[in-house]
């Protein structure tokens, strides 16, 4: 069982699009696992049906025993977060502002704080349009996406993947290079990097680029929008071909993309024959190959 | 005055759009106006033209320090930290600043005083002016990982110095905490959104949080035209006015990527623009 | 230009202890590609032969900065080499270039017994 996780560092590239659209291509190859849980939108173009649903928690919000608690201010002496109030004579914890990071539990003189486990969302198995099934998950109230919640979809899709004995695993990773992306990267056997001809484009790459070698990961590249900015696009393909990671696919930017997505649909379904599609198929082969 | 939040589910709906051009009509209307940006982590200050720099201020974040001379290396600290940054080594105490969430209790609770709190930089606040408002803009540095308290800071600062103008906020996109702590002063917010799947399907989490924090909010659908109805539908059967429509035109997309106003070009826009601030004028009661 | 760097190890004599992300507590088991979220870790001590298991499990409650913990761990346990996947992320890569610990990685998909070869025999790469 083979891990492509797509990334692109910066958001807004199309990077959702295009993992939407090479998960069509797989069809019932491969478990599809979505790890941009802040922004998940491929349960809508991939038409997921929310089949079984598990709680995910995250992080523990304080809990104040009023029969042990008396009242000696200690907790909302230390609190940084105005999480505690008095509230008819008593001491509370807003739970939304409550930062969960567990200082009054530790100077209470009566023990009387208790700090919970929160739910932070809920992880959800659902089956897909292509026959297979896609892990995804949907964050709660504040609730963050995290390295933790990353390998929990991760974890849960890859054992869908043995268990189902498929070919691949295709993960939609997190934005960023921080924990959720280094979660959604660890495990990878190959790395699709989608970039957009931009400035910012060009710089996230870069950041992200530099965790995939630290990680030894094999990687390819797919530029997308390459037609906004031909000088950037230029500087963009240097930089690749220094680094010796493949292009796979330049994509121009399209309205047909838009259209698609504004009917919730995958490009691949949209306009089969358009030339977005084409390159796209030739891409998901290229990427089998690279395996 | 008042405060006015444009916020979204979702990244990419048009919520700079608007809170410029709105802050450039009401400005050449003669109304005082501050214009607050608010998506410290990707500002897009380079939209605007004539834009004379008057301030600007570092924002600071606390963490702790460490100081080695009469730390026992007892470990205490790293016990204290509930967020892994503070990792403590057989030879020192390594502070990891990015998952810092200075809660000081590793620093309170030292029994030797070896993790005092100091500041530690953040980002920047950046006042300028040009002829139409005032507009504060918040930057995060690359590397920090947290918005939160640089949104604080901004909302601040334009709460502070510009207390009699129409304060309006350019929000982050999301549902989470930077967008929590953009919205939760105001006095009302302004979800954009467009009639698609991805637009309904974002604007309902932006619609539950509003709720959670109970804020007013209206919703204004942009790109009217594309997909289907399906947003519509679910405000009329959620009770959630739709403030204003601005039509779906290629021309808008090719005069913002110039950078150029769109109500000085476009009739319809003007038109939605107004119908707007009719609707804000009905529900605030201030003159807009 | 990414460069492969090899080692091949001609210190006879000085026994080292490595700790592996594994997936399981024996030889036969396989070596977790992940670092801070491995699902455990085992020591083994070239000079005693001994292979001990150490949990992960506390650490993997947190949200963020797991592999800080990891590399904490593998201070704590004297190792003087880490055997693993792909690699520590760039904070707890620096904790443990700091402390002397290589990280060498490559050796996601094999037993720990087949990872301990390759590294023997100079097969894994070094982590940058």
């Amino acid at each position: 069982m083979k891990e492509i996780v797509v990334i692109s560092g910066k958001g807004g590239t199309g990077k959702t699009s295009i993992s939407s659209a090479l998960a069509y291509l797989a069809k019932e190859d491969a478990i599809v696992a979505d790890c941009d849980v802040d922004a998940a939108n491929m349960h809508l173009l991939l038409d997921a049906d929310f089949d079984k649903k598990e709680d995910f928690y995250s992080g523990e919000t304080a809990f104040i025993d009023e029969d042990s608690c008396v009242n000696c201010g200690k907790c909302k002496e230390v609190c940084r977060f105005d999480a505690i109030n008095v509230i008819q004579n008593q001491h509370r914890v807003d739970a939304l502002s409550c930062e969960g990071c567990w200082y009054c539990s530790r100077v209470c003189p009566t023990g009387a704080i208790e700090m919970k486990e929160q739910k932070a969302g809920d992880l959800y198995i659902s089956h897909i349009k292509t026959g297979t099934k896609m892990v995804h998950a949907k964050l709660g109230f504040g609730a963050e996406n995290s390295g933790k919640l990353v390998a929990k979809v991760k974890t849960t899709a890859r054992e869908l993947a043995k268990k189902e004995s498929k070919k691949y695993m295709l993960v939609d990773g997190s934005p960023g290079i921080g924990c959720p992306v280094i979660s959604s990267l660890s495990g990878a056997h190959l790395v699709v990097l989608v970039t957009e001809a931009t400035v910012s484009g060009l710089h996230d790459l870069k950041r992200v680029l530099k965790l995939c070698e630290s990680f030894s990961l094999k990687s390819v590249c797919i530029i997308n929008k390459c037609d906004l900015n031909s000088q950037m696009s230029k500087n963009l393909e240097n930089f690749l071909k220094e680094k010796n990671i493949p292009i796979i696919a330049k994509l121009p930017y399209d309205e047909t993309f838009t259209k698609a997505l504004s009917e919730a649909k995958t490009i691949i379904e949209y306009k089969n024959h358009s030339d977005i599609s084409q390159v796209l198929i030739k891409s998901w082969n290229e990427i089998k190959n690279h395996i | 005055m008042i405060d006015i939040v444009i916020a979204s589910g979702k990244g990419g709906t048009g919520k700079t759009t608007l809170s410029v051009n709105l802050s450039h009509y009401l400005g050449e209307n003669g109304k005082k106006i501050a214009l607050g940006d608010l998506d410290v982590e990707e500002p897009n200050s380079s939209l605007f033209v004539d834009l004379e720099l008057l301030e600007e201020k570092i924002s600071y974040k606390m963490v702790p320090r460490w100081i080695s001379e009469n730390c026992t290396l007892c470990g205490e600290c790293a016990t204290n930290c509930n967020f892994n940054a503070i990792v403590a080594l057989p030879s020192e105490i390594l502070v990891c600043k990015e998952l810092c969430h200075s809660c000081y209790a590793c620093s309170e609770l030292c029994p030797t005083d070896s993790l005092p709190m100091a500041e530690e930089k953040i980002g920047t606040i950046k006042y300028y002016k040009n002829s139409n408002f005032d507009f504060v803009e918040g930057r995060l540095d690359i590397g920090q990982e947290m918005a939160v308290p640089l949104i604080s800071q901004t909302i601040g600062f334009v709460k502070e110095n510009f207390k009699n103008s129409i304060r309006i906020y350019d929000a982050p996109p999301g549902t989470s905490c930077p967008v929590i702590e953009a919205t939760k002063e105001s006095d009302f917010v302004l979800l954009v959104t467009e009639p698609t799947p991805f637009g309904l399907n974002d604007l309902i989490l932006a619609v539950e949080t509003m709720r959670v924090i109970k804020k007013r909010f209206a919703v204004v659908i942009n790109r009217y035209g594309i997909g289907d109805n399906r947003v519509e539908e679910y405000c009329k059967n959620e009770g959630i006015d739709i403030a204003a429509k601005f039509l779906n035109d290629k021309e808008v997309a090719k005069l913002y990527a110039k950078g150029k106003l769109l109500y000085k070009y476009i009739d319809h826009f003007k038109i939605s623009l107004s119908e707007l601030l009719k609707y804000l004028r009905n529900e605030t009661g201030v003159e807009l | 230009m990414r460069l492969k760097i090899t080692y091949k190890f001609e210190l006879k004599g000085v026994e080292m202890k490595i700790l592996f992300t594994a997936k399981g507590k024996s030889w036969e088991d396989l070596v977790d590609p992940r670092f801070g979220r491995a699902e455990m870790f085992v020591v083994y001590d070239e000079d005693k032969d001994e292979l001990t298991a150490i949990s992960n499990d506390e650490a993997k409650q947190k949200a963020h900065g797991v592999g800080l913990q990891s590399a904490k761990k593998a201070l704590e346990a004297g190792v003087d080499a880490i055997i693993t996947g792909n690699g520590a992320g760039e904070k707890a890569l620096e904790i443990l270039e700091k402390s002397n610990i290589k990280v060498y990685v490559g050796a996601g998909e094999v037993t720990l017994e087949n990872a301990y070869k390759a590294f023997k025999e100079g097969r894994l790469q070094l982590q940058f």
